[in-house]
């Protein structure tokens, strides 16, 4: 497979993820959709890690996997806390972090 | 070589649906179930690209640990139906059109690039490209600091979420809280 195709398609699944973090209103679609992005970016580097045959986009990529996982657990801490407030789970209505 | 393209194909059009169903479900617990399938397929392109380490760390690390977490979040917030944004301001109507041209654009970016590989399977690879040994030796050698950042990273988020999530008993309870349980 040449490698343009993979590249592309991380291209169609980043825009998907993009559109995603722009219409849905609940913050834990959107940060499904952030997932959805960074997946994206990941599958790009490991294609053109594949396309130069060396390592280094993959460490890239595993990396990216770990500030990913950061950012859900933080993410969904946010979402947590918020609930725990008796607030909507809204991002149009949580225009501010005070507490 | 014809395996391959079926391969790619099916794996594509698993990764596309399960994107399309993480974005326009309704249930929350629908889309992370579809980002799961969505995760597992590129795992398999992963597997195409010979990225072998990368493909079983994305299976157990993310459709594993991470999907768990959503899975109980969205317990405990409840997975409660979220409509799609119908009135909506100017972001949400123009939102499905600008991540349309942006992949026109990047497509666009693709099929121009001068890159001379781009069109071609990439090249040759040394025995061992992608295995555990290869990406440890170069975590633990080459990208060391990378890899000291990252622990770094890690240990601040597992902080940050025992702060956040944390039940505080010092500060002023606010009215009608969860935290004012029977307990």
């Amino acid at each position: 497979m040449d490698v343009a195709w993979f590249v592309v398609l991380s291209a169609f699944i980043f825009c998907i993820g993009a559109a995603g973090v722009m219409t849905r209103r609940s913050p834990l679609v959107v940060l499904l959709c952030l997932e959805l992005m960074l997946n994206a970016g990941n599958l790009a580097l490991i294609a053109f890690a594949r396309m130069h045959g060396t390592g280094d986009g993959q460490i890239f990529a595993l990396i990216v996997m770990v500030v990913a996982a950061c950012e859900v657990v933080v993410g969904l801490g946010l979402i947590v806390s918020v609930y725990r407030r008796r607030l909507p789970i809204d991002v149009d209505e949580l225009s501010e972090l005070r507490g | 070589m014809l395996f391959e393209q079926i391969i790619f194909f099916a794996a594509a059009l698993l990764a596309i649906g399960g994107a399309l169903g993480v974005v326009l479900l309704q249930n929350p617990f629908y889309s992370v179930l579809s980002l799961v399938m969505h995760l597992i397929a590129l795992a398999v392109l992963f597997l195409l690209l010979s990225a072998e380490f990368l493909a079983a760390a994305q299976v157990v690390v993310y459709a594993g640990a991470v999907m768990v977490l959503y899975i109980f979040v969205t317990a405990y917030v409840g997975g409660s139906d979220q409509p799609l944004r119908r009135e909506g301001g100017a972001v949400a109507q123009l939102g499905p059109v600008f991540a349309a041209v942006l992949f026109v654009e990047l497509t666009i970016a693709v099929a121009g690039s001068s890159l001379q590989l781009i069109d071609t399977g990439g090249r040759e690879l040394e025995a061992g490209f992608g295995s555990p040994a290869a990406i440890g030796e170069l975590l633990l050698g080459k990208f060391l600091i990378a890899f000291e950042a990252a622990s770094y990273l890690l240990l601040v988020t597992a902080v940050g979420a025992i702060v956040l999530a944390g039940r505080r008993r010092g500060l002023e309870e606010v009215p009608g809280s969860l935290d004012e349980g029977p307990a």
